[in-house]
């Protein structure tokens, strides 16, 4: 959690250019994606679960990040989109298809971390206005 | 609950609302509307009298004067209008109606508020239950079916690409919209499909779109254009890699998010996409062989003449 939205944005288009192994590629695109709900979900003060949901982290992530903020859920089927395309990806690595697999989730992943960045900054919360946080937090 | 199945009988004539984007930048939506309902001898009686809907400016302050905005349209419908279903085209309108609707039936101090404000508008309040809220898609799916669809259109959309994207409030919070997830004929929140079923019909060829319920950035367009920017660039390259040659939309904020942030995409970001968006509307209206100025076509930003032409499809 102590990497930038910048820097995980840069990663994710990174990822999708192509050139790594499409497994370990999939695997980490979907790490980013946790990442990311991890981050909304610390900088709302609560711990990120370590809890699966349908087999996933990612989606019990989404759940709790989407607890008291029902419009948290336009991104709930995007987390759903990472998770088909990590599927399809590493059930089926030799298919034909799994290079723009990979494409295609990095863009996922990318919405994903789009849409969670401005979430954050709509709500003041994280590396945004980390001098205002305290204050209006009541702690300074 | 409004029992769907009756009153799909009576879509042949709904009140239509068409809220204030369809009246702005939404105008080829409207167009395009009018123009296939009047292709498929579908009847739409403009709502007397209709008001914002409250969309996210009012609700965002006071969610129950958005309530009672909504109510107030519901009313118009009912009781001046003696419509039992309102069609709105609009996304946003159309969620709106029906979170007044989900509202009205489950909260007491929605109801009072709306009583109150209703009695000092010097109006009949509106009661849940008096006017069942449908989508466009929910109209042509229910009146038309892709049955009538097909026969009127015979395939004239084959070859097109299509990548069907619905935005995020139309099938959004789930418990407003309880006739959806019902089972087979019924549209899916996680999936949705009923654009998907009816361009399909005219024989478009859709294209497995990864983003077609994501988030267009349209509430941020003010506040944080790049960010806008970049989802709707997301969508738009996602679109593409799909093999889409058009997005067919169905929501005019997210259609003139997609047009106007494709342009910015490109100067801000140098990120340069050539895939047309399209109202679901102005394709279906092609397909059934209406000419493209009656569609509004000529409004659309993206410019799909070209494309258009080159696919025989005027």
């Amino acid at each position: 959690m102590s990497r930038s939205f910048e820097d995980i944005e840069a990663r994710i288009a990174a990822l999708g250019q192509g050139g790594s192994e499409a497994v370990p590629a999939a695997r980490e695109l979907l790490a980013l994606g946790e990442e990311v709900l991890e981050t909304w979900i610390a900088a709302r003060g609560d711990v990120p679960t370590d809890e699966l949901k349908e087999g996933f982290r990612i989606l019990a992530l989404h759940r709790q990040g989407a607890k008291g903020d029902p419009s948290f859920n336009a991104c709930r089927e995007t987390a759903r989109e990472l998770v088909y395309h990590y599927n399809l990806i590493t059930l089926e690595p030799d298919d034909p298809a799994t290079a723009s697999r990979v494409a295609m989730m990095s863009m996922i992943a990318g919405h994903l971390c789009l849409f969670v960045g401005g979430k954050m900054e709509v709500a003041g919360l994280g590396e945004f206005c980390c001098s205002s946080r305290p204050v209006r937090a009541g702690g300074g | 609950m409004v029992d769907v199945t009756d009153r799909a009988k009576n879509h042949k004539t709904v009140g239509y609302y068409p809220g204030c984007a369809l009246e702005g930048t939404g105008h080829a939506y409207n167009r395009s509307t009018k123009a296939i309902a009047s292709e498929l001898g579908l009847k739409l009686k403009e709502v007397d009298n209709w008001n914002c809907c409250g969309a996210m400016e009012v609700k965002n302050i006071d969610p129950k004067i958005q309530t009672y905005l909504s109510s107030r349209v519901l009313s118009n419908a009912h009781n001046t209008d003696h419509m039992d279903v309102v069609m709105a085209p609009c996304n946003g309108c159309y969620h709106n109606l029906k979170k007044a609707e989900y509202d009205l039936s489950h909260d007491a101090e929605s109801r009072a508020v709306v009583d109150r404000l209703s009695s000092k508008a010097g109006h009949p309040t509106y009661k849940a239950g008096q006017v069942e809220t449908i989508h466009a898609l929910d109209w042509l799916k229910g009146t038309i079916g892709e049955e009538g669809i097909a026969a009127r259109t015979k395939g004239k959309l084959a070859g097109l690409k299509v990548a069907n994207y619905y935005g995020c409030m139309y099938t959004r919070p789930r418990h407003i919209f309880p006739e959806k997830d019902q089972g087979p004929g019924t549209e899916s929140t996680s999936k949705p499909h009923f654009m998907d079923d009816l361009l399909a019909a005219a024989g478009a060829d859709n294209v497995d779109f990864a983003l077609k319920t994501a988030c267009c950035g349209g509430a941020h367009t003010l506040s944080d254009s790049d960010t806008s920017t970049k989802l709707v660039a997301n969508i738009l390259r996602a679109a593409e890699a799909s093999g889409a040659e058009v997005i067919a939309t169905e929501c005019p904020t997210c259609h003139t998010g997609l047009e106007m942030h494709q342009i910015r995409a490109e100067k801000r970001f140098g990120i340069k996409t050539t895939v047309k968006i399209m109202y679901f509307t102005q394709l279906l209206g092609l397909a059934l062989g209406v000419g493209p100025r009656k569609l509004g076509i000529q409004e659309n930003i993206s410019d799909p003449m070209d494309l258009i032409i080159e696919k025989r499809l005027t």
